[in-house]
């Protein structure tokens, strides 16, 4: 029976009533009262020296209060990175400054020279394009391996080369895997990329800077989904101002997909000017702006390589990858090729050597860091391609391959320095096998034949490493930021509960389905509790979401500061019961004495908390709040099995999906419902990136791709209905709620899928095709089947 | 965008006065030219609205057989409209962009803009069309000039569009993944005097006429007809969505799809 209420029941999302009704609170719908505008004036080159700017003219237009260029920001901080990573050799990564304006060179295109702060938009506008610039065009290194050769133009100057670090891992495991090779029965090797894409939230950024004289106090609005770590990276290292100074608050979120992690220089540009010219500034980005200035993410050219015994068993992985940077580091950057790609290198099956190398190198792009799934849909997708393109090689069935090495027993600590907690990959199989009725696949082949059409199976496996994550752990592998999450619960008089969370909700539901586990532990109704989220000055300090960490770590900092609350009301209600707080029962929002017919309800507790007239006040204070802050004692490890369907037409070589299905294992599950729509967002995304979207430079660094006329996202007659199934849950064993996190996977699990189909559905057809480059466009499958 | 000034005369010959101002622009449905000034590429100082003018809408049927489609007449008029004596070109209407693309932007627009990746052009230069403007009736065969560029004089109005309606027609459009023009389209228009081709979105000079195709189709209407013809790569536009040996395939497998679903 599908519960109404509670953990596992599926309410409507409440924050849904706002949004599709327009009356959400975004920053853009922010206006301060005496507000000015900036706009910023970008490089349209990808590389160059900057001999003058002459604001001169610019500066006398109608409406300008004022003209920034790099010369203002002598003397503040650099834009800081958020991830120290150590090379092979033991030395920390090169580091480059990363000025809010550029100082001396432009790196990419978009790199913003100049800033005008003007009475309107538009007159911001127009005085930039009065500004006078100088700048020589350099020679840009756009493509990795050629930025990484000796004598190629130098993103910065001051650093030795291009090559941001090159990392080993496991290095000690360098000559076993070595060996291991060499004593291989078969070896298959893929060379492949995974596409740069552009994450394109349906909110462009935007950020309101304000500056109260009086006070002393700043305040930033902005796009985000860790206002705590902006206040603190922004403050701290960019502009000198203390926390209890800077407030910084991100209010309706319209999406994030990783790429509002990040500080950006914006946001530091608009609090700064706000002090300065002592007024507000406001900044929103166009959606040309986004292409250009988002972070970007994945980008990486690898080559992975797997070695077998003579009896099929995966006996080494090694790769070699080339992760692009950008011109700058962005704040999470350097982590997401290392700690969150080599460590998910073993994914679902024990192989007992993995070696794994990367090259994070700058080129003259937009910096490239974390975009859903960050690192573990690039180990996915290479791992679960070679593994088919074994399978192929050697004439065995693919999923028989996978289930043979799959790892059955739990814990299982990888050669990859993590140690999955749970899990049951043939379980997820099975199911896999059931929702996407692969019985039925020969018949629909047949049929799609009979229409001209060829039809592959593609199947694949994934694991990631999400909730995010134990802090002296992750403070081991560089991380410059603790990675708990907290809650403050504060009870009113009259019952009703706020909870003050550093999760950050952009789209993800949590104002439905955080409430669902509270009210199940009181036993009251969701309705009594409200989420409170995004604002530094009414929330603790909190580390924000993405990688899948806000039900797993912040909804864990929620039921622990409530069975703070519990253990207090419990005493409370003991008190006035005059019974021991060990007899005290609560059920249902009931207080009982365990054998009694004496009960008190959560509201006459609640009432005494603050109206303490019959109260243990030599013993307890009054009031009912309490704050928890979560560190979790490992990641979680969701895990799945997905399969997707397409056609291809022979003659033009353009795919459809005709089905797609996914089972999935994320431990317990709050909101069936909810954990539904992530998995078709993410599925969304993840056929997105296989077939469509494509972000391109050419040579010279100009963005080919910088507009929906030549970036192609999904659009829903692109995508297939889904299976989807949630039921196999092997719940994680280290946190309160046992759950493991939902918000990545369908990015994941599903390229590989996708690609995996097609080259099956080619091979059906006779073709000699191993491998076709994401995305796979009409164009590339063509020429695959043709060359 | 840049400030403008802002008319919408009820007359053809209004219109024609207003767009003598220097820089002056006549303004469609917006739909290309709005984005452009927003992006500020382009600043006319004056927008003439064409909406406004009763005689440049609708659709309707002339003695001849032909179909007359007024300048400002939206996509979604035309798709409606159309349906009963030109299907194909209906067909054509109701494919292009969105609703809210179609609802607002016109015929006139969509030929005096002519996109290299357009609808229009192929369905105007596959029928064999009259384009009639204020000043005179330009032949299709001569209007379309290249990339952008048409047979019209400055601040001439295409006021409307003559269709000869053929016995049997049809349009293929292969889309642009991302912007969902035609990476390639064909029209064919079988006339009772031959076949027409037409082929937007390829060629580097614009929609142009597939000679050999034409002939052979007029010798016989059949998808086989096409067979071993191929149209040089080497005119093609290559660009991150086609290369132009792929361009030319397609224009190939789309013009028997045309010839398939036409006949
Ligand atoms: C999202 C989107 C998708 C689209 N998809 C397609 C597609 O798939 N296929 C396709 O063919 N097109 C597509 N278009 C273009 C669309 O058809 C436009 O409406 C058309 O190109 C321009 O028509 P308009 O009436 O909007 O002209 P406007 O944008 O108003 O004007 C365009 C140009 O024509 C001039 N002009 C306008 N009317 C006249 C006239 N009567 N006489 C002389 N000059 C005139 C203007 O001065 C201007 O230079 C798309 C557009 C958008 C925004």
């Amino acid at each position: 029976m599908p519960k109404d209420s509670g953990i596992g029941a599926s309410p409507k999302r409440r924050e849904d009533l706002r949004f599709l009704t327009g009356t959400g609170n975004y920053t853009d719908d922010i206006n301060l009262s005496g507000q000015a505008y900036v706009h910023f004036l970008r490089s349209d080159v990808a590389h160059g020296k900057i001999n003058g700017i002459d604001t001169a003219a610019a500066a006398a237009m109608p409406g300008v209060i004022r003209i920034f260029t790099g010369a203002d920001f002598e003397g503040v901080g650099s834009i800081p990175c958020g991830w120290q990573v150590t090379d092979r050799h033991g030395q920390p990564m090169q580091e480059p400054a990363h000025p809010v304006l550029a100082q001396g060179k432009v790196r990419y295109v978009g790199d913003a020279i100049a800033a005008v702060v003007a009475e309107s938009r538009e007159q911001a506008r127009d005085a930039a394009e009065a500004i006078e610039l100088d700048i020589e065009e350099l020679p840009a290194v756009i493509d990795m391996k050629e930025a990484v050769k000796e004598g190629a133009p130098k993103v910065h100057d001051d650093l030795t080369s291009n090559l941001c670090y090159d990392w080993g891992f496991v290095e000690e495991n360098k000559p076993a895997v070595e060996e291991a090779f060499a004593n291989a029965a078969h070896v298959t090797t893929l060379e492949l990329v995974n596409n740069r894409l552009v994450a394109n939230p349906m909110e462009p950024r935007v950020a309101v800077g304000d500056f109260n004289r009086a006070t002393g106090e700043s305040t930033l609005y902005t796009t985000s989904q860790n206002p705590h770590v902006i206040r603190l990276l922004m403050g701290a290292f960019v502009l000198g101002i203390p926390e209890h100074k800077l407030r910084v608050i991100a209010p309706d979120v319209g999406g994030g997909f990783g790429t509002k992690i990040f500080h950006y220089a914006e946001e530091a540009f608009c609090t700064f000017a706000a002090k300065a010219l002592n007024r507000a500034v406001k900044w929103t980005s166009t959606r040309s702006e986004a292409f250009m200035t988002d972070a970007h993410g994945r980008d990486h050219v690898t080559k992975i390589e797997l070695a077998l015994d003579a009896e099929n068993n995966f006996t080494a992985i090694r790769t070699d990858t080339y992760a692009n940077m950008g011109a700058y580091l962005s704040t999470f950057a350097p982590s997401v090729p290392t700690w969150l790609h080599g460590t998910l290198m073993a994914g679902n099956y024990k192989t007992p050597l993995i070696y794994v190398n990367v090259k994070a190198v700058f080129t003259n792009t937009v910096p490239v860091d974390a975009y859903r799934g960050a690192g573990r849909p690039e180990a996915t997708f290479q791992l679960e391609r070679v593994i088919d393109k074994a399978a192929r090689e050697l004439g065995v069935d693919p999923i028989a391959l996978r289930r043979q090495n799959f790892i059955t027993e739990f814990p299982y600590a990888t050669p990859v320095a993590v140690e999955y907690d749970t899990g049951d990959y043939h379980a997820t199989m099975d199911k896999l096998i059931d929702v996407a009725d692969f019985a039925g696949f020969k018949a629909r082949r047949a049929e799609s034949e009979k229409n001209g059409k060829l039809r592959g199976l593609g199947v694949n496996c994934y694991i990631e490493a999400c909730g995010i994550a134990p802090s002296n752990l992750v403070g081991q592998l560089g991380a410059r930021a603790g990675l708990y999450e907290s809650a403050t619960v504060r009870v009113n008089a009259t019952g009703g509960l706020v909870v003050m969370t550093g999760s950050h909700s952009h789209g993800q539901g949590h104002e439905t389905s955080f409430p669902q586990v509270i009210a199940d532990m009181i036993g009251i109704d969701e309705s009594m509790v409200e989420i409170v989220h995004g604002d530094t000055a009414n929330t603790p300090m909190g580390m924000g979401t993405y990688g899948s960490r806000s039900l797993a770590v912040g909804g864990s900092a929620m039921v622990r500061a409530t069975e703070k609350i519990i253990a207090k009301a419990k005493k409370i209600a003991a008190h006035i019961l005059e019974a021991s707080d060990a007899d005290i029962e609560l059920k249902d929002g009931q207080f009982s004495v365990a054998g009694t017919d004496k009960s008190l309800a959560w509201g006459d507790v609640t009432l005494a908390a603050y109206v303490p007239h019959n109260y243990p006040l030599e013993d307890m204070e009054p009031g009912l709040e309490e704050t928890a802050f979560y560190d979790p004692a490992n990641f979680t490890y969701p895990s799945g099995a997905y399969a997707c369907e397409v056609e291809v037409d022979p003659e033009t070589g353009k795919i459809t999906i005709e089905r797609f299905a996914a089972a999935d294992d994320f431990g317990n599950i709050v909101n069936p419902m909810i954990v539904d729509g992530q998995v078709h967002g993410g599925i969304g995304q993840g056929i997105g990136q296989a077939l469509l979207e494509g972000c391109v430079y050419d040579e010279n660094g100009q963005l080919l791709s910088a507009s929906y006329m030549d970036y192609a996202m999904p659009r829903a007659d692109d995508l297939p209905f889904y299976q989807v199934d949630h039921s196999c849950q092997t719940p994680c064993t280290h946190n309160p709620l046992g759950v493991k996190g939902c918000g990545e996977a369908g990015a994941i699990g599903s390229p590989p899928a996708v690609v995996n189909a097609v080259v099956d559905a080619l091979q059906s057809a006779g073709k000699d095709v191993t491998h076709i480059d994401m995305p796979l466009t009409p164009n590339r499958v063509w020429s695959a089947m043709n060359s | 965008m840049y400030n403008f000034e802002f008319e919408k005369p009820a007359t053809i010959a209004d219109a024609v006065a207003a767009l003598g101002a220097e820089d002056a622009q006549a303004l469609g449905g917006g739909q290309t030219l709005l984005p452009t000034m927003k992006q500020r590429l382009a600043m006319p100082t004056k927008l003439v609205s064409l909406s406004g003018i009763g005689e440049m809408q609708g659709v309707c049927s002339n003695n001849d057989g032909s179909l007359s489609i007024g300048g400002a007449t939206t996509h979604a008029t035309v798709a409606a409209e159309a349906a009963a004596q030109y299907p194909a070109l209906a067909d054509l209407a109701s494919h292009i962009g969105d609703p809210a693309v179609r609802n607002r932007g016109t015929i006139g627009g969509s030929l005096a803009n002519n996109d290299p990746a357009a609808c229009y052009p192929a369905a105007a230069l596959g029928s064999g069309a009259t384009i009639v403007t204020n000043a005179r009736e330009i032949a299709a065969d001569d209007y379309f000039q290249g990339l952008f560029t048409t047979a019209l004089e400055e601040g001439e109005i295409i006021t409307g569009v003559r269709f000869p309606v053929p016995e049997a027609a049809n349009y293929q459009k292969f889309l642009q993944p991302a912007s969902r023009f035609a990476l390639v389209g064909v029209f064919v228009a079988k006339f009772a005097d031959g076949v027409r081709v037409a082929v937007t979105g390829a060629s580097e000079d614009g929609v142009f006429r597939w000679s050999e195709a034409e002939q052979a189709l007029s010798a016989s209407f059949s998808p086989e007809a096409v067979n071993g013809l191929q149209v040089d790569p080497a005119n093609m536009m290559g660009d991150i969505h086609g290369t132009k040996e792929y361009r030319a395939h397609l224009i190939g497998v789309l013009t028997k799809r045309a010839v398939a679903a036409a006949s």
